[in-house]
């Protein structure tokens, strides 16, 4: 590829091939005048090693399991064992959840993934003013430690991994699955799973804050030291680009604001004294899948060669596992229709194959039924399903990174990787992440690509099937799941029969100490322990966080 | 003449504001002032801003299966602060059998995921409350 005969010899039949193509052109022009993808970044007709010159595989690929990690964070990646399949669920109360997670669990699922409903992510008990009409709708309801004991009755937790997507109110979230593994007798450091606790990305995209960004970031890094000593196996945050994708970002745009919060992060731990190498191994992406497939697989790819070196460049970390992005996928809720939604299923299977292709960890596929409603259970098992014939039926899992050396994959890569890093020099020059997005940098950009998205949809530019061309009249899809809607009054009642039923002056006790310690700079994970065992609720140990904490306040923007 | 004014909101605790913003963008493209709240809005707090802010629309949305709760309550606000001549309107994912409900309730139209923002715009210039 680097003979220099072979190369000039290319350059000229590349040469001749232009003069064709632009006779050609004179007699059928091309669908479209410019062929840029959704990141903006142009695509050429064809691509050949001269859009590889100067490529140095060692320096830019690497083995599979070696620096820079560009085609897979492990040796023998899909080989050893296909990725966790893992279906994010949730919904109504603890029992009804438990009964989906058996049922999944039975299909075949290898990894549990716990969506709360919003007052549980908000910190808000079920039955605080603002939780009504909000309890068990988009995720299971859980007020205290006795929720927590039903959410996962009959599965043992030693055997399974369990990926809870919970930000703000991690701490306490986390401490009640501990205290159900204690009740179930297994050692903290048998556990296995990964709470998602980035609350970065909730400021800019996802909206689920408390407290203000300090004392945010504060609780993160106790989670960070008190993991790395008690629960070592356990993912101690999940750095997430799905939200931002979903927002409207564009693939650069995820990977470089993703990456930009993941340098915050590090930064906080490293001022709270951690050492890069102790947590560092622990970190965790989740990023979306999307439909541009080529351009996903290369996102990928880009954004675990730029970590690698963010974090070996940047910070210094020596442990190759802290240098590895190991990431969770979901496939893009925003890419699917409420119009005709089979072909939702469509959409998921291509997006969900760019993850495989791409290299993810674990994989979460969209229901058809998802723009509509919670998916129900027959649309839950064709989404698991398509995992599965992808990775007994396609072969595409036999060997690892298969697209890397594509001329245009490697170029993309190339491309996809740099455009980011010059998103994360703009985030630096604006004082980091933070400072970013309460600038409200972070907000407007993807607010302007979630708005040109939509304008070229409109403009028909942008072509989705079934919405704005082959369209048909059609019903709407039935068997849609309904929440039950006493699920809320059910939770109110037990709670009041917990207040009255535990022992409450140790509730008590136990949120003063927390409230002093938040107040000083002790880890506050053993305190939320404490106070979660003694069954004080969630709302009550958020409450007492922010009377010292206080609450965020979205900048005004729009 | 006057524009009109649209007071945009997300009630309940949802967070997904892509489509009301992408909206914002374009309701105000297309010559209307917009008012946009933020999220985590009380029905109280959206009635207060719709009335202080003089609007002549409401414009909610609600991804998180609330709105069967949230909708009606901001039109029984609205009812009882004397401003019925307001245009409410829904949007988000809103099953199909509960769209009768809320326009019994006085919503005048929900739009659901994959509306063209140009029949949102059509919509309100045609039903909006002329001065």
């Amino acid at each position: 590829m680097c003979d220099p005969q072979k190369m000039a010899s290319l350059k000229e039949a590349v040469a001749k091939y232009d003069e064709k193509v632009a006779k050609v052109l004179q007699k059928i022009p091309e669908r479209k005048k410019d062929f840029v993808n959704t990141s903006g970044i142009p695509v050429k007709r064809a691509y050949t090693p001269l859009d590889m010159e100067g490529f140095d595989y060692m320096k830019q690929l690497g083995l599979p399991g070696q620096y820079p990690y560009t085609r897979a964070v492990q040796p023998t990646a899909y080989r050893g064992r296909y990725w966790t399949m893992r279906q994010y669920a949730g919904f109504g109360s603890a029992e009804e959840t438990n009964e989906r997670y058996h049922f999944l669990l039975k299909s075949g699922q290898t990894g549990l993934s716990v969506a709360f409903d919003l007052p549980t992510q908000i910190g808000f008990d079920s039955d605080h003013p603002l939780a009504q009409g909000e309890v068990g709708k988009v995720g299971v309801s859980i007020d205290s430690l006795h929720d927590m004991e039903r959410l996962f009755q009959g599965i043992p937790l030693e055997q399974v991994s369990t990926s809870m997507t919970i930000n703000s109110p991690c701490a306490v979230l986390l401490a009640m699955y501990l205290a159900v593994a204690e009740k179930q007798g297994v050692a903290f450091d048998k556990l296995r799973g990964t709470v998602q606790n980035d609350i970065l990305k909730e400021y800019s995209s996802r909206g689920t804050y408390i407290f203000p960004p300090r004392p945010s970031m504060r609780l993160i890094t106790d989670i960070f030291a008190y993991c790395t000593s008690d629960v070592p196996q356990w993912n101690t945050i999940s750095i997430s680009g799905y939200h931002i994708r979903e927002a409207g970002s564009t693939a650069v745009q995820e990977v470089a604001f993703t990456l930009a919060n993941g340098i915050a992060y590090v930064e906080a731990a490293i001022k709270a004294g951690l050492k890069v190498d102790e947590f560092g191994p622990r970190l965790s992406f989740f990023f979306n899948s999307h439909l541009d497939f080529l351009e996903e697989v290369a996102k990928f790819r880009a954004a675990r060669r730029l970590w690698a070196k963010i974090m070996k460049e940047r910070f210094g970390a020596a442990d190759p596992r802290s240098l590895m992005l190991r990431f969770h996928t979901q496939t893009a809720g925003c890419s699917l229709t409420a119009q005709q939604p089979l072909n939702n299923i469509m959409r998921t299977a291509f997006e969900a194959m760019a993850a495989v292709l791409g290299g993810t960890q674990s994989l979460h596929t969209n229901s058809y039924d998802e723009a509509l409603a919670l998916p129900s259970e027959n649309a839950v098992q064709v989404a698991l399903r398509t995992q599965q014939v992808i990775a007994y039926e396609t072969a595409v899992a036999d060997t690892v990174d298969p697209l890397a050396g594509s001329y245009y994959v490697e170029n993309l890569t190339d491309q996809i990787e740099a455009r980011a890093q010059e998103y994360i020099d703009q985030i630096d020059r604006l004082g980091g992440a933070v400072a970013a997005i309460e600038k409200g940098f972070v907000q407007k950009e993807i607010g302007a690509a979630a708005y040109q998205y939509q304008r070229e949809i409109e403009a028909g530019s942008r072509v989705v099937v079934g919405l704005n061309k082959f369209q048909v009249k059609e019903e709407r899809l039935s068997d849609l799941l309904k929440v039950d809607p006493s699920v809320g009054d059910r939770q109110v009642a037990r709670l009041k029969e917990l207040k009255s039923t535990r022992d409450n002056a140790a509730v008590q006790k136990a949120l003063a100490d927390l409230k002093a310690a938040a107040a000083g700079d002790a880890n506050l994970m053993p305190l939320i322990l404490t106070a979660v065992k003694a069954l004080a609720t969630l709302g009550e140990i958020c409450d007492t966080l922010r009377a010292v904490f206080g609450e965020y306040e979205a900048p005004a923007l729009v | 003449m006057r524009k009109i004014r649209v007071l945009a909101a997300k009630p309940g605790l949802d967070g997904h504001d892509r489509g009301i913003k992408v909206i914002c963008a374009a309701l105000r493209d297309s010559g209307m002032e917009v008012i946009y709240t933020g999220l985590r809005q009380t029905p109280e707090q959206i009635v207060a801003a719709a009335l202080q802010e003089d609007a002549d629309v409401i414009a909610m949305s609600v991804l998180s299966g609330a709105h069967n709760y949230l909708f009606p309550r901001v039109m029984e606000l609205v009812k009882e602060k004397g401003i019925a001549d307001v245009l409410v309107m829904g949007g988000g994912i809103i099953p199909d059998e509960d769209v009768p409900a809320l326009k019994s309730a006085g919503i005048a139209a929900i739009f659901g995921p994959g509306t063209d923002t140009k029949d949102i715009i059509g919509f309100i210039q045609e039903n909006v409350r002329k001065h």
